[in-house]
């Protein structure tokens, strides 16, 4: 015991927030935030600072290379690919935190169920081992193929391979939460659960399910690409960095740039989730921060 | 109870030669602000054969002094600042790093406070043993198997056939001390570190392992520095015992000199703390005659360390750190007032 | 012995059994008739009705489920509409490609992202390690087809060195079987080597923690016998559970990297099966992939003992 005491008298690395130092101690999430919001920006503003229509042809253009006029290249129509790559993200960022905020949301009522109520829980738990040994991938593809694709079956096919995950850090957050001391003795002086669960369960998953969702956010951008890639995604017309590329692939010889670009755009707005998401990890959860 | 001479006593060694001449050592840790200093200015020596207790509160340093003897202060952070440490001849902290690890396990072994968890759950008690023997005397691996039967044996393990074979979560905390001890002491180092030996053991087990250790130590003339807070077990083992307060040495003697006319106040207050002395375990009350705590490493006073919680201190103490003085033959302490009547 | 093994057996059952159900009702339960929707947007109501008797959607939900789970227990998983073929075999023809590809990419990822971790827990916190770490953010981060593209345009087309895609039976041409399958293989393992890095990191440093690790360096032992045989071993068994659990993502690259790479598996199966809307194939992937994937699981649970002695059965 006396080593572990001797070691915990010397100063580690202080664990109080000090936004001041964030950018010096952690350069990454820092630019991970930053990166994500010029990423955001640049998206909602698409309508107004892309140089061309992103769906008008002009197949006299057809396949440029980048410069000049096009700062990206032009695709197969003759369509401005930066105009296309800044509205794609439009999509990307719709699909991103839509598919975040369903599935925590989600995934938090039926985790708070599963970890409060014994017999629910043993069926959920298996409803959830059952989902969560279908790959994501798969399973979205499945959910595509039963209905006319929309961005919105999308947003669906993606968000409900990604709740089981959810449920079950919620759900072990709850057990561990209810095993607590202060909560039985809330219990024994008879708090009702809605009460308990307002003031002393919910917060303790609070911390856990934003890192989580963060990277169910760069999850559901790459999924989304993935799907679109594969020609079972969002509708062909709408120009997400999964259709983008999709359409590019056929030209990879004659003309990558219709691939980089958007892959690029794709690549750094799951980076600076990912990054921001680790940061957040770090931050808000010690005894997450060693974990993945 | 003796058991017949098991394992071969330490070679090349005479009674009362000097083992280990340590001076000066510094060890720190550097984080953000100003370094920790763990230990400040230590000096102390052992004798072939001889048992020197370091006793302290927790966190004054006694587990980093053998760490440091090791070379294996926690880092990244902590590091051995200054000192020389003088075993057969050589400065341990001047040697290389292969150099070392030849050290380790070798001429100096540590067994350390928690035999819970310092042996390897996933590895054979056989092979953590013979491996020691392994890649110190580069033995084939069935003469290294066969010295960690040997040990098991002289550590009086019961059916150690059986035990070779067998993991650490299937034997009993007392039973993994002895591994330890069996493991410590298997390449017959010249000098053991014990690390709060028994601290984590039953009142019962503990007086088996001290009567272990010092058969053991009978037998074969290890020089043996003994960790403890407890001056039950200090009674019952030392020859000699170590003060520290603070990552300092305040008061050094032979131990009945230091039971009858202890100078220091802090080990006055050790003392008092103990409901009797005598029985080991004794001294597992915590010093709760003393008030306050063992001032942060970070945070040193300017005078003694002790100052803050003594209950003669003057304005002096508070302003100078008291040198070391041998008031006594063979009988150091650091503390201006060490001079006056203890009543006073 | 026994009790144990024969429990964690017995529990693949419920969960495969989740997911027929699941399966099943997905197709029942969506929006609108299920007939209507695999026939198409060309179909006539003759059509429309030939695939509702085809497929049972005019019986009681229960008798169909119950018709159903009969025959996927004699391994029968349905005909497929479009082909009007078993799709056990349909499956089984695709299997090679895909096996081959998970496989080598699981071969590929171990090899490179265990030492990685341990490198980078043992120095954690240096150069080294943020390197390391930095790079598997990374590579968790670009799409699988921007690696392959990239690997095609470098390796394939502007050095000629592998072939640019497809896929040569190893029994036909055990050459042409390894040229074909570099380029998907290091595609789809940088992704599945973050993972595994990630994990082998966050193991070992808790290992490295412990005081047997300090037990170990006392004793005079060198670094690599540490960190390999007395941490490593300890830290064998989340790494293991991760490259179990991590077969799910596997397999979701395996569909888009054999996309990129025109490789004709499972993943090119089912991205066809949608496209012609041929449900029973759809439904026999899902549920061969997820049995594979709980008879993986089991197997690596069963090896547990082996990796840790505390763990017996």
């Amino acid at each position: 015991m006396s080593a572990i005491l001797e070691a915990s008298a010397v100063p580690t690395a202080s664990r109080r927030f000090r936004p001041g130092r964030m950018l010096q101690r952690h350069p990454f999430p820092v630019v991970g935030g930053v990166l994500l919001g010029l990423l955001v920006l640049s998206a909602l503003a698409a309508p107004w600072i892309a140089p061309h229509d992103p769906i008008e042809m002009n197949i006299i253009d057809r396949l440029q290379p980048p410069g000049g006029d096009y700062l990206f290249g032009t695709d197969a129509y003759g369509r401005d690919l930066f105009s296309r790559v800044l509205h794609g993200g439009r999509v990307s960022i719709l699909i991103g935190f839509t598919v975040a905020a369903a599935s925590t949301v989600i995934g938090l009522l039926i985790g708070v169920v599963a970890g409060y109520f014994r017999l629910a829980d043993a069926i959920i738990m298996r409803v959830m081992d059952g989902l969560m040994a279908i790959p994501g991938i798969l399973l979205a593809i499945a959910l595509m193929s039963l209905t006319r694709a929309s961005l919105w079956v999308v947003v669906v096919a993606i968000t409900i391979p990604e709740i089981p995950r959810v449920v079950r850090l919620v759900r072990a957050v709850v057990l561990s939460v209810r095993e607590q001391a202060y909560i039985q003795a809330a219990t024994a002086i008879g708090t009702r659960f809605p009460r308990l669960m307002r003031l002393h369960i919910l917060p303790s998953t609070f911390a856990p399910l934003i890192v989580q969702a963060t990277y169910i956010c760069a999850s559901a951008v790459l999924t989304e690409s993935y799907l679109s890639f594969l020609g079972v995604g969002t509708p062909p017309e709408i120009p997400s960095w999964g259709n983008i590329i999709a359409e590019g692939r056929l030209y990879v010889q004659l003309a990558f740039w219709n691939i980089l670009f958007p892959g690029i755009a794709l690549a750094l707005m799951v980076l600076s989730v990912n990054v921001l998401g680790d940061g957040l990890r770090d931050a808000l959860d010690p005894r997450l921060a060693r974990r993945l | 109870m003796s058991t017949a001479r098991a394992i071969a006593p330490v070679s090349s060694a005479m009674p009362g030669e000097m083992v280990l001449d340590l001076r000066g050592l510094r060890t720190e840790f550097r984080g953000e602000g100003p370094p920790a200093v763990a230990v400040n200015d230590l000096s102390f020596t052992v004798r072939h054969g001889e048992t020197l207790c370091i006793v302290g509160e927790s966190g004054c340093g006694k587990s980093m002094t053998a760490l440091s003897l090791l070379r294996l202060v926690p880092r990244p952070g902590g590091r051995i600042a200054a000192g020389t440490a003088m075993i057969g001849g050589r400065d341990l902290f001047t040697l290389s790093e292969p150099e070392m690890r030849a050290v380790r396990g070798g001429e100096i072994a540590m067994i350390f406070q928690e035999p819970m968890t310092s042996l390897n759950p996933v590895l054979t008690i056989g092979r953590q043993i013979a491996e020691t023997v392994m890649v110190h005397e580069n033995v084939p691996w069935s003469v290294c198997m066969e010295r960690a039967l040997a040990m098991l044996r002289a550590v009086r393990m019961p059916e150690p056939e059986r035990r070779l074979h067998e993991y650490p979560h299937q034997l009993s905390g007392g039973m993994r001390q002895r591994v330890m001890i069996a493991m410590a002491l298997a390449c017959r180092p010249r000098l053991l570190l014990a690390d709060e030996p028994t601290t984590a053991l039953d009142v019962t087990i503990q007086a088996q392992i001290l009567d272990l250790i010092r058969d053991l130590q009978e037998q074969t003339g290890t020089a043996v520095i003994l960790i403890t807070h407890d001056l039950g077990v200090v009674a019952e083992m030392a020859d000699r015992v170590l003060v520290m307060y603070a990552g300092r040495k305040v008061e050094e003697a032979v131990v009945d000199e230091l039971f009858d006319a202890p100078l220091h106040p802090y080990t006055r207050g050790l003392m008092a703390a103990m409901p009797h002395l005598g029985g080991v375990g004794a001294g597992r009350m915590r010093l709760a005659e003393i008030p306050g705590v063992v001032p942060a490493l970070t945070d040193m006073p300017e005078g003694c360390p002790f100052a803050a919680r003594c209950g003669r201190a003057s304005a002096e103490c508070r302003a100078a750190m008291p040198p070391l003085e041998e008031r006594r033959p063979g009988h150091l302490v650091a503390c201006w007032h060490s001079g006056e009547s203890p009543d006073a | 012995m026994g009790p144990y093994i024969l429990r964690r057996v017995l529990a693949t059952i419920p969960v495969m059994g989740v997911v027929a159900v699941i399966v099943f009702l997905m197709l029942r339960l969506s929006p609108g008739d299920p007939a209507a929707i695999l026939a198409g947007d060309q179909a006539t109501m003759a059509d429309i009705a030939a695939i509702r008797e085809r497929l049972g959607l005019d019986q009681p939900l229960l008798h169909q489920f119950v018709v159903w789970v009969g025959e996927l227990l004699t391994g029968d998983l349905g005909k497929s509409i479009y082909l009007n073929r078993p799709v056990t075999g349909l499956i089984l023809e695709r299997v090679e490609p895909t096996l081959a590809l998970s496989i080598s990419t699981m071969i590929f990822a171990i090899l490179f992202a265990v030492p990685m971790g341990v490198v980078a827990a043992w120095r954690a916190g240096s150069w080294v390690d943020q390197t390391i770490m930095g790079l598997s953010v990374l590579a968790f981060s670009v799409p699988v087809f921007l690696i392959g593209y990239g690997l095609v345009i470098g390796f394939a087309l502007r050095l000629d060195l592998l072939p640019v895609q497809g896929f040569v039976s190893l029994w036909d041409n055990p050459v042409g079987f390894a040229r074909h399958l570099v380029l998907p293989t290091m595609t789809l393992g940088l992704v599945y080597m973050a993972l595994l890095a990630r994990i082998t990191r966050a193991t070992m440093l808790d290992v490295l923690n412990e005081d047997f690790i300090r037990t170990a360096r006392a004793k005079g032992l060198a670094e690599p016998r540490v960190l390999i045989l007395h941490a490593l071993k300890n830290a064998s068994v989340p790494i293991v559970t991760t490259i179990g659990l991590g077969i799910a993502l596997l397999i979701g690259g395996v569909v888009v990297t054999e996309s990129v790479f025109a490789i004709p598996g499972i993943g090119r199966l089912t991205i066809e099966a949608v496209l012609q809307r041929d449900y029973p194939v759809i439904q026999g992937v899902i549920l061969a992939v997820a049995g594979v994937y709980v008879l993986v699981n089991l197997a690596i649970d069963l090896t547990y003992s082996a990796l840790d002695p505390r763990i017996r059965f």
